[in-house]
């Protein structure tokens, strides 16, 4: 039951639509740092691009995506009409206005500030009040989500919350809470100095209140992308859940354990204890266990859907898959992304192998094999399973569609391996020119050319993508009929209370919270010797 | 849904949740706290104590505590803020003008040098702050312009830094012909560590207390160059500019002097 196509809609086209953009930006980069390109003379434009491409592409494209997909999820798999439309469209504007007014003066170069802020280093007070109310528009969803299954729960009482809808709630959960460390840096420490209140600010601290956001963050972003694994692969696939209890675990761990661990994103800090650091270091290593959970639970869910099909052997049911479905091709591609891209995670996160790769292009390569390649490609994969049923009309060609998923999987191995290789040599990242005639880096020329070839294609992928989207509205109108998830093996006829609620796992995300981010924070806090005069872009 | 039912050992989600989570922040800060610091003897912690609030990233003394070495030059201790030259008034200017008079015969009556003192038509406000500033410290020091400096108050630096940025700038009295970019200004050396010069001296960008150098006299700015080489000067904050210097070939020196000296001042095309 799709009633608020719109709003759907609507969230799906803007976040596509500054994808859209944001590639771009994302392939000039790759360009112009690469000896392609003799030198564009000024790193304002090169720094400028970054933090346009770094905010789209990490702050609205995601938030957008995992917000319409929960609309999306509330209606069909609560079979209710989503409650607080009007709310709904608040938000949607809300991130609007943010985005725009983040953007202006971005692209003026009066907040070259990159995506991660980088105190002290100090932009635009308009960059960061616009990044304020992109988070805000997204913490009406959060509360919509929640206030959406309370209803449900009130007509349903004691009955299982359905899966997709369940997992939903869970990442907006993550989401409310990790977004507070960034907001905190923002409200309380960047923005009062933006304003000219004040003249000095603590980096450290700032930094610390970033790593709060910036691991789970990641692990909202890869929700709406589990998902679909979950929820959306085996049903479209012709197969079965394998286990419904085994999601429902994945995705409680990852609401518990997303949290405690982002001081691994300041592992080379001074201001931070060791003794700190290696206790988010060893929660690190817990976070791999949803991860490990669902690879083999949907690895499970598609041999059945193989084996339904009569696929036969030890592993002769593979050819029986169809894979001919977009659905299946981009998750397969997604795991073997996610295959590669969680080895490299394994090497950032323990405290010794990560020194000889921080801040260095091995980081910028890892993350876009993750994010921009397992996950966006899921993504893509929720808005062709999703598109027939908002625009009531069938996708044009499923032979473009495969196109297009293959084109982003080539694209994103041709691009990630040579960047992760340059990261190894020793390439810093973020930087707008590299010499390549100095003989100590010449090696390096032939990867990064690589690697902006590849960025051609996920340019051509992502166009085409958009294309395949839009020709779908010009389509005769057909009944693509109700907007089902999948079946688990096992019919859920009932689940444990605390796996049907989110109570003890809200309490320990913040319990570990206060645990393990407590006193490295109140420390910074009290102490009175921890600021630095801030540095403003463009000042005079 | 009760929370009695939820929060209680007797439910097991619970107690495993809470038994796990529990023991394993047990496990890690006893690890990350007491073990390791041990099994790093070269930390050279006094005892269990000392080791436990470093692993807590409490300050320590370091172990060679004593003074900290004293640099041997008096270093800049200008402080600009936003609002510190924002807005001047015609009053300020005025006042400026007036102040100039006395430093017309070395930098010019209309702020253009004759000789090779440099230009200050036109320069940054917070560039002929802060040299004013450092000239009166001690931390730049120049026999020739020192002393000028040294009975300024507060409010002249301010009042003369005004009056300086708001002239125009004018064309300087040694025309040559312009000369090429020399790679160093555009490119910098980055296996050398040195950005372009242009990234903070206004072609490309301008950071704040970073002058412009267009159409000064070939002479300063090769003296200049050379006494940041060399640690004579020592007022840029950070090193920023000693740490380009001294990575600069004498004739990288000689070709950005000779570059800047020819270039037009009023090509400057930057925030202001
Ligand atoms: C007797 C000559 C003389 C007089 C008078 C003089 N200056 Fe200077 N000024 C110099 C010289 C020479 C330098 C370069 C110093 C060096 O080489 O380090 C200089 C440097 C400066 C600078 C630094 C410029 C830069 O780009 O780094 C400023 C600002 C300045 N003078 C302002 C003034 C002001 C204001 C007065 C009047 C109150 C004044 N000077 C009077 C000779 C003079
Ligand atoms: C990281 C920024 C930065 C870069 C890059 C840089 N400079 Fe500077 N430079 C400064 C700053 C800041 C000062 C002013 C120091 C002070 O007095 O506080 C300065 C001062 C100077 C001065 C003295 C000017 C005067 O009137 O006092 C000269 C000459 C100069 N730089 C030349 C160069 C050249 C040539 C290059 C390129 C090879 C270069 N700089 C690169 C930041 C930079
Ligand atoms: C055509 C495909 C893409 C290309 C060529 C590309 C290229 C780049 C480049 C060159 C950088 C800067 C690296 C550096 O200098 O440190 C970058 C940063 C980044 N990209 Fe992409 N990108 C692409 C797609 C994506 C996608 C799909 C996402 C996520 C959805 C993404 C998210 C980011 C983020 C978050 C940053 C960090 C910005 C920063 O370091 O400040 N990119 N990208
Ligand atoms: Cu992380």
């Amino acid at each position: 039951m799709l009633v608020n196509r719109k709003l759907i809609l609507a969230h799906f086209w803007l976040a596509f639509v500054v994808f859209g953009l944001a590639l771009c930006l994302g392939a000039w980069q790759m360009f112009v740092r690469s000896p392609l390109y003799t030198w564009i003379s000024n790193p304002e434009w090169y720094y400028r691009s970054l933090t346009a491409h770094g905010t789209v592409m990490g702050y609205v494209f995601p938030t957008l995506v995992a917000m319409g997909f929960g609309y999306a999820i509330t209606e069909s798999a609560l079979q209710q009409r989503l409650v607080g439309v009007r709310w709904a469209w608040a938000g949607f504007w809300l991130i609007v206005i943010g985005a725009i007014m983040a953007m202006v003066p971005v692209a003026l170069g009066r907040a070259s500030v990159l995506y991660t802020f980088y105190p002290p280093l100090i932009g635009n007070a308009f960059y960061y009040i616009g990044v304020v109310l992109v988070v805000v528009g997204s913490w009406i969803w959060v509360a919509l989500m929640s206030i959406n299954l309370r209803v449900w729960r009130r007509a349903h009482p004691g009955e299982p919350v359905p899966l997709a809808m369940f997992a939903n709630v869970a990442g907006s959960y993550l989401w409310a809470w990790t977004a507070v460390g960034a907001a905190l840096e923002l409200l309380l420490q960047i923005i009062p100095v933006a304003l000219g209140l004040k003249t000095t600010i603590d980096a450290g601290l700032a930094r610390v209140f970033f790593s709060w956001t910036l691991h789970a963050i990641v692990y909202f972003w890869l929700i709406p992308t589990y998902i679909a694994y979950y929820t959306i692969v085996p049903r479209a696939i012709g197969g079965r859940l394998y286990s419904d209890t085994m999601a429902r675990l994945s995705f409680i761990l990852f609401l518990v354990v997303a949290m405690p661990i982002g001081i691994h994103h300041t592992f080379a800090d001074p201001q931070v204890g060791a003794g700190f650091k290696f206790i988010h270091s060893t929660f690190t290593a817990l976070v791999a266990l949803p991860t490990l959970l669902t690879v083999f639970t949907i690895c499970a869910s598609v041999e059945i859907a193989a084996r339904l099909r009569g696929g036969r052997g030890a592993l002769g049911w593979i050819r029986a898959l169809p894979w001919q479905n977009p659905i299946m091709l981009a998750v397969a591609f997604s795991f073997v992304m996610l295959g590669f891209g969680g080895a490299g995670g394994l090497i950032n996160m323990s405290y010794q192998l990560d020194t000889t790769i921080h801040n260095t292009q091995w980081i910028t390569g890892h993350f876009h094999l993750i994010f921009g390649g397992a996950i966006v490609i899921m993504y893509f994969a929720i808005a062709y399973d999703l598109w027939p049923h908002l625009t009531g009309r069938a996708l044009p060609n499923l032979a473009l569609a495969r196109t297009q998923l293959w084109l982003w999987f080539i694209g994103m191995i041709v691009t990630t391996f040579p960047w992760h290789w340059v990261g190894i040599l020793g390439m810093p990242r973020r930087m707008a020119y590299y010499d390549y005639s100095n003989p100590a880096i010449a090696p390096e020329a032939l990867y990064v050319s690589l690697s902006a070839f590849g960025a051609l294609i996920l340019l051509i992928s992502g166009l085409l993508f958009l294309f395949i989207l839009a020709r779908a509205h010009a389509q005769p109108a057909t009944e693509a009929g109700e907007y089902r998830f999948s079946m688990p093996v096992h019919p859920v006829r009932s689940v444990p209370l605390a796996l049907n609620s989110f109570g003890i796992w809200v309490a320990l995300m913040i319990g570990l919270t206060v645990t393990n981010y407590g006193y490295p924070i109140l420390m910074l806090a009290a102490r009175q010797d921890t600021s630095v005069p801030a540095v403003y872009v463009g000042a005079q | 849904m009760s929370a009695r039912e939820l929060f209680t050992f007797r439910n097991t989600y619970f107690s495993i949740g809470v038994g796990v989570a529990a023991g394993v922040f047990a496990l890690a800060a006893i690890t990350g706290f007491v073990l390791l610091p041990r099994l790093q003897p070269e930390l050279k912690y006094a005892d269990l104590w000392d080791a436990f609030c470093s692993a807590a990233g409490l300050p320590r003394r370091s172990v060679s505590s004593g003074e900290i070495p004293k640099s041997p030059h008096r270093l800049s201790e200008a402080v600009l803020t936003p609002t510190t030259l924002a807005r001047p008034t015609q009053e300020s200017i005025g006042r400026g003008a007036t102040l100039a008079q006395r430093c017309a015969i070395c930098h010019g009556p209309t702020g253009i040098s004759r000789a090779d003192s440099p230009n200050l038509a036109g320069q940054y406000a917070s560039v002929i702050y802060k040299e004013l500033l450092d000239f009166r410290s001690g931390a730049r020091t120049n026999a020739v312009m020192s002393p000028f400096a040294a009975n300024l108050s507060d409010q002249d630096i301010k009042d003369l830094a005004a009056y300086y940025a708001y002239l125009p700038r004018l064309p300087a009295y040694h025309p040559q012909e312009q000369l090429p970019r020399p790679r160093v200004v555009i490119y910098g050396a980055p296996m050398r560590g040195i950005a372009p010069c242009g990234s903070c001296h206004g072609s490309l960008d301008n950071k704040a207390g970073s002058p412009w150098l267009e159409g000064q006299s070939e002479a300063y700015l090769k003296a200049q160059l050379q006494a940041f080489a060399a640690g004579q000067r020592t007022n840029d904050i950070s090193q920023q500019m000693r740490n380009v210097a001294r990575a600069l070939t004498s004739q990288e020196i000689d070709q950005a002097a000779a570059y800047y000296a020819s270039q037009p001042p009023d090509i400057i095309k930057t925030t202001d």
